[in-house]
């Protein structure tokens, strides 16, 4: 039995002062991720995706609440917390191989184990041949290749993703994904990964995290019930996928939708007229589901 | 036509622009040195150059002075850069040191490099140390300003990475701040070499005692032989040539991981 609580963030607030304003990036934001589990966040800009994201990977520290990982409370960066940028964050005078080596720079391994896995990693990232090659000469997919083979090559316990490729176009950033769920489903790492394409969120969420805007709070929390791999052009994976964009249109909806979302009754009668576009028994599926309980915090 | 037999002629006939002017000029001085348009003691010919050339280059050590010059230009050079990228990355890194020093360090930096002359020699003497130290300030401070700028510009962006892989502070200077620098260090190094060049001239003309080509001109000036005050100048030319050549190699070689844009 995994541990429920791997990634246990409870009651996060963080606030940010900016030009003498306050403004509440987070708001009370609650979330336990189990172990080996993949949890997808998706949100409008400004929902504080990425600032939740940070705080987990301890990049940020100034929040208040409870953040813990393997039951530690995060006070700052750990190397069994790998994280990758939106930005592949390469150092343009390290060679791909020096790149990732440098996820190994401060870990207890020798220098023989080090370059094994360095090795290994660039493999398994399908950089295999061009480990001299320097950031220059890379294509934007290559390049966040090597950035998701710094965060994974010190084998970390969780690897948090801040839209990792919301950047590249979009058959490079389909392959990725497939590799990225490859790798995931292979290496068995707890993966956060933040994104705003609702699409990348329900293939490869196990849990699709809906977060609202101003403030930053969870809105709902939608379970993919799917087996990895997923086909992409499932007639369930679009089901949950009409849901999610629901869910995230009544985030960004003017003033009036917000009396509707307060009340249960509404919601769930629209939900279901988007839902009757698709099949009857995709219907019935989604509702045995339980997709629209509601988790908002 | 080829890429690369294209870049050839390029380069062929941008060198052949490039001599245009000097070889005027030669032509110019030739003249009118043969001519008697200018008085031969002012201007003394090129062939009477060449000569000169030749007696201290066999006769006399003019290898001797070139390489006295320039033990005393590389001594002061490498003495200044060192102890400019040092001194830059404490100022860069360390606030407490900005706030202390770099205000007074911008208010020297505007003082003439002449002025500090009298105040070396009197500190130093007139001799090989008070050289030395006068070049390596002219290396110093250019260094100094383009280290500081380049360590004060670094990528947010990978000092968070920095962050997160844990660097200690060690590791974030070396793996960070000062690759990241490494550009601008090389333009400050670049015009460092350059000052020294010239600010070795500069000890050997102000300091007069001892040797070196520019004692060699003062020799020339006072025996009012221009010829071989010509053949000073034109070996400071050539070697100050030489060495922005060789700056420039070294520069393009360490900074090769930068993307070329064609």
């Amino acid at each position: 039995m995994p541990n429920q609580k791997h990634v246990h963030i409870k009651d996060v607030t963080r606030r940010f002062q900016v030009n003498g304003n306050t403004i509440t990036a987070l708001d009370s934001v609650s979330l336990d991720i189990a172990e080996g589990e993949f949890v997808t966040i998706v949100g409008a800009s400004g929902c504080g995706k990425s600032t939740l994201l940070r705080l987990g990977a301890g990049l940020d520290t100034g929040h208040n609440g409870n953040i813990e990982h393997a039951g530690k409370v995060v006070k700052g960066p750990s190397l069994d917390r790998g994280i990758v940028f939106q930005e592949p964050r390469l150092f343009p005078w390290l060679t791909v191989e020096r790149n990732v080596a440098l996820g190994l720079q401060n870990s207890g391994f020798t220098k023989d184990e080090k370059r094994q896995l360095v090795t290994d990693q660039i493999e398994l990232v399908g950089l295999a041949g061009f480990e001299k090659a320097y950031p220059h000469q890379l294509s934007g997919g290559m390049a966040q290749r090597a950035g998701i083979a710094r965060g994974l090559v010190n084998r970390p316990d969780v690897l948090f993703l801040d839209e990792p490729f919301g950047a590249l176009d979009a058959i490079t950033k389909a392959r990725l994904q497939g590799e990225l769920q490859d790798i995931w489903a292979r290496e068995q790492i707890t993966m956060i990964l933040v994104t705003h394409d609702v699409d990348e969120a329900v293939y490869l969420g196990d849990r699709v995290v809906v977060m609202s805007p101003r403030p930053g709070r969870i809105k709902e929390i939608v379970p993919v019930n799917l087996p990895h791999p997923r086909e992409r052009t499932s007639n369930q994976l679009a089901h949950i996928r009409n849901h999610v964009l629901e869910v995230l249109e009544s985030t960004t909806a003017t003033s009036k939708a917000r009396p509707v979302q307060a009340k249960p009754g509404p919601q769930k009668r629209r939900t279901t007229a988007a839902v009757s576009a698709v099949p009857i028994a995709l219907n019935a599926k989604a509702n045995r589901q339980t997709l629209y309980s509601s988790t908002e915090i | 036509m080829s890429v690369q037999s294209a870049l050839k002629t390029r380069r062929a006939v941008k060198i052949r622009r490039g001599l245009t002017i000097p070889i005027l000029l030669l032509i110019i001085w030739e003249v009118s040195s043969r001519t008697g348009l200018v008085d031969p003691r002012f201007l003394p010919s090129l062939e009477n150059v060449f000569l000169t050339a030749k007696r201290e280059l066999i006769d006399n050590n003019l290898i001797g002075e070139l390489s006295i010059s320039l033990s005393r230009n590389i001594a002061g050079f490498f003495i200044g850069s060192i102890v400019g990228i040092v001194f830059a990355t404490v100022l860069a890194l360390s606030r407490t040191a900005d706030a202390l020093i770099t205000p007074s360090f911008n208010g020297l930096k505007q003082i003439s490099l002449l002025a500090w002359i009298p105040l070396i020699s009197i500190w130093f003497g007139f001799g090989e140390q008070a050289k030395i130290v006068f070049v390596a300030i002219a290396a110093f401070i250019p260094v100094v300003l383009n280290t500081y700028e380049g360590m004060r510009s670094a990528p947010r962006d990978l000092i968070e990475v920095g962050h997160a892989l844990r660097f200690t502070p060690l590791q974030r200077i070396t793996r960070i701040f000062l690759p990241s620098a490494l550009p601008s260090i090389a333009t400050g190094v670049h015009l460092g070499l350059i000052y020294s060049w010239l600010a070795t001239v500069g000890a050997e003309y102000f300091l007069a005692i001892g040797r070196g080509v520019g004692s060699l001109i003062i020799a020339g000036r006072e025996h009012f032989d221009m010829a071989l005050v010509m053949v000073g100048v034109f070996i400071l030319g050539l070697v100050g040539f030489a060495l922005n050549r060789i700056a420039g190699a070294a520069e393009a070689y360490l900074l090769r991981w930068r993307r070329v844009v064609e």
